[in-house]
């Protein structure tokens, strides 16, 4: 029996069922669109939260005093062990590197903010005029923090809005004096509404030249600095750039950590990618059990064609022609709902976009492949036991059987 | 040199406990082109008897020389080739395949044995016309009367042209005047040098014949 007959005989064997055809493409369909929308919605929450992050800043790489890992024996660890201040001069050596385009140091408080007899407690970003780009601040009055020397602040102060709000009701902010601990400070700007990122609430924060900051809090060490590299593919040499630096001011101790937005966004990655991979497991149980149904449609189909086997063995067919016969069969009803499934997953992925503009529900090329294949799999897989029986079927009692 | 040949046949069946002769230790030997009926009451054998001729069955001793060649010893699939180019089956209840036309059902064994289209469908067209079946080439068997089932059945036996048909009560299902145009119709094909065996228990049937093996109890009784 030539291969294009086995197909086109169990293409007829198909069509000639049309009920039992439909329903076993429904089920196997059902599976494999379950796939697809699933893991189209996990892999959007991926998506989603990884542009949230994005609107942080972009290219930033962050600097932490500190050590968070050991790297083998360095001499000056021998000498001391205690982390030298990361200053502000440490900052503004940073702003020489190729791979760095802008840097901001920070230095976070919390302090009373008063102005007109009315009092609360604020959070103090003690930071640069560089801060508002690399963390894409805009202001909804005045202006941000000058370009000054970073040694010598001025006593100006840009608020959140919230505090603007509570201190000064509707009016505006701007030229207004504030107290900020026992130092009066000028308000230059008013930030717009933003929300939280990077764990601080830029709503509730009163933003001032670093220098005063440390002043206020007695202390000479920075709390981060943020680096923004020229362009996503220097981050990895604005990393290293940093490094090194940082570590000769050091006297050749590495002391500090740098991360890098990306390894933030990579844990995310992967998180979600779990998160999706499972997603898609739980979905291809749907798939099993289409395969199970496969196997048990073509049983109850061996049975109904028992005499047809028969037939098929006396007009000399061989076991292997009817055991073929029965898997391209089993194929083609798995291939088939395979195909109708991912239109379907491909339409309910478009409806929940449809649904949820900002949210990216996109079935990701790897789960579309996995449900294909698994659909295409499971279905021949079950049709072989089936197609087993068929072949081994006794062609006289086989057709005596009506 | 027979075409066929059995020597110490047996067939026995079991039954739970019991076990049933079908045929016990029978010899016989069928020249080319010859014409039997196979003839006896229900279970006595012929049936099995033509399973056995038709490599559908296998005997539990005796051997079987289709052609010079010892065929018990074969393989299945070795078999079913011996079944798809040298035997015929013509069936009681016809055995089309319901969801196949008449002309795919003619060239259902041409398909078995992966003969080329182009070929097959020429070797269908000239059996549809020398059955007068022309007409109905793309009628499905619920569509056709008895008659013209078995005559595609025929069609589908013959179109390999074997060495022998065997037919299990080919005119069972049909009544006197079909299965008088059927019978017709397999003795002619028996005239042109066909090996015909027929089993029947119709008496008529069987004395059309030139040779008449009866059966009893999985012996055979009379030949001749």
């Amino acid at each position: 029996m030539k291969p294009a007959d086995k197909l086109r005989f169990a293409l007829a064997a198909t069509t000639g069922y049309p009920l039992r055809t439909a329903l076993l493409i429904l089920a196997m369909a059902i599976g494999v669109a379950a796939v697809v929308t699933l893991t189209a919605l996990g892999d959007g929450a991926r998506r989603f939260v990884i542009n949230e992050f994005s609107a942080l800043g972009s290219n930033l790489v962050i600097v932490l005093p500190g050590r968070s890992e050991t790297s083998g024996f360095n001499p000056a660890n021998a000498i001391t062990g205690t982390p030298r201040d990361l200053t502000i001069d440490d900052a503004q050596s940073l702003t020489r590197l190729p791979a760095v385009r802008r840097v901001a140091p920070l230095i976070i408080g919390t302090s009373e903010i008063s102005a007109g007899g009315k009092l609360r407690e604020v959070m103090i970003a003690g930071t640069t005029s560089q801060y508002a780009e690399v963390r894409r601040l805009v202001l909804a009055q005045g202006r941000f923090l000058p370009e000054e020397d970073w040694s010598r602040g001025s006593p100006q102060v840009v608020l959140g809005t919230t505090v603007s709000n509570d201190l000064f009701g509707g009016e505006p902010a701007i030229g207004k004096l504030v107290r900020l601990g026992d130092r009066r400070f000028r308000v230059v700007g008013v930030l717009n509404p933003i929300g939280t990122g990077l764990g601080m609430n830029s709503d509730e924060i009163a933003i001032v030249p670093a220098s005063l900051a440390q002043a206020m809090f007695n202390s000479n060490t920075l709390f981060r600095i943020l680096i923004e590299a020229r362009h996503r593919d220097a981050i990895e040499p604005a990393k290293v750039q940093v490094l090194r630096q940082l570590t000769e001011r050091h006297d050749g101790e590495e002391d500090v950590t740098v991360i890098t937005q990306d390894a933030v966004l990579a844990t995310f990655d992967r998180l979600l990618g779990a998160l999706t991979f499972g997603v898609a497991g739980i979905a291809a149980i749907s798939l099993a059990v289409a395969g199970i149904l496969v196997m048990n449609v073509m049983l109850v189909s061996v049975t109904q064609r028992t005499s047809e086997i028969g037939l098929l063995k006396a007009l000399g067919a061989t076991g292997s022609a009817i055991r073929d016969a029965f898997l391209a069969e089993a194929a083609m009803l798995s291939l088939a709902g395979a195909v109708v499934g991912y239109g379907l997953g491909q339409l309910g992925s478009a409806v929940v976009r449809q649904l949820y503009p900002t949210f990216p529900a996109y079935p990701p090329a790897w789960a579309v492949m996995a449900g294909l294949g698994t659909a295409l799999a499971t279905g021949i897989l079950f049709g072989v036991m089936p197609a087993r029986r068929a072949a081994r079927l006794d062609p006289v009692q086989a057709l005596a059987k009506r | 040199m027979p075409q066929i040949e059995l020597a110490g046949i047996e067939r026995v069946f079991r039954l739970g406990d019991s076990e049933v002769h079908a045929l016990r230790t029978l010899d016989l030997a069928v020249a080319a082109g010859e014409y039997i009926a196979v003839m006896g009451p229900s279970g006595s054998g012929k049936s099995t008897l033509l399973n056995l001729l038709g490599l559908l069955d296998r005997p539990n001793s005796g051997t079987y020389r289709l052609e010079g060649r010892d065929v018990t010893t074969l393989t299945a699939d070795e078999q079913a080739q011996v079944r798809r180019e040298r035997i015929g089956f013509v069936f009681q209840s016809f055995h089309l395949v319901p969801r196949l036309t008449a002309a795919e059902n003619i060239g259902l064994p041409m398909m078995l044995a992966g003969i080329a289209p182009a070929e097959r469908s020429r070797r269908v067209d000239q059996a549809l016309k020398d059955y007068g079946l022309a007409s109905r080439a793309d009628h499905r068997p619920d569509q056709l009367s008895g008659g013209q089932r078995q005559r595609v059945a025929i069609a589908r036996a013959t179109i390999m042209r074997p060495a022998m048909i065997l037919a299990d009560e080919p005119t069972g299902n049909l009544d006197r005047a079909t299965g008088e145009d059927v019978m017709a119709l397999l003795e002619g094909l028996n005239a042109g040098g066909v090996t015909l065996i027929v089993v029947t228990h119709d008496a008529a049937l069987g004395a059309r014949a030139r040779r008449r093996l009866l059966m009893e109890d999985g012996l055979k009784v009379e030949d001749g």
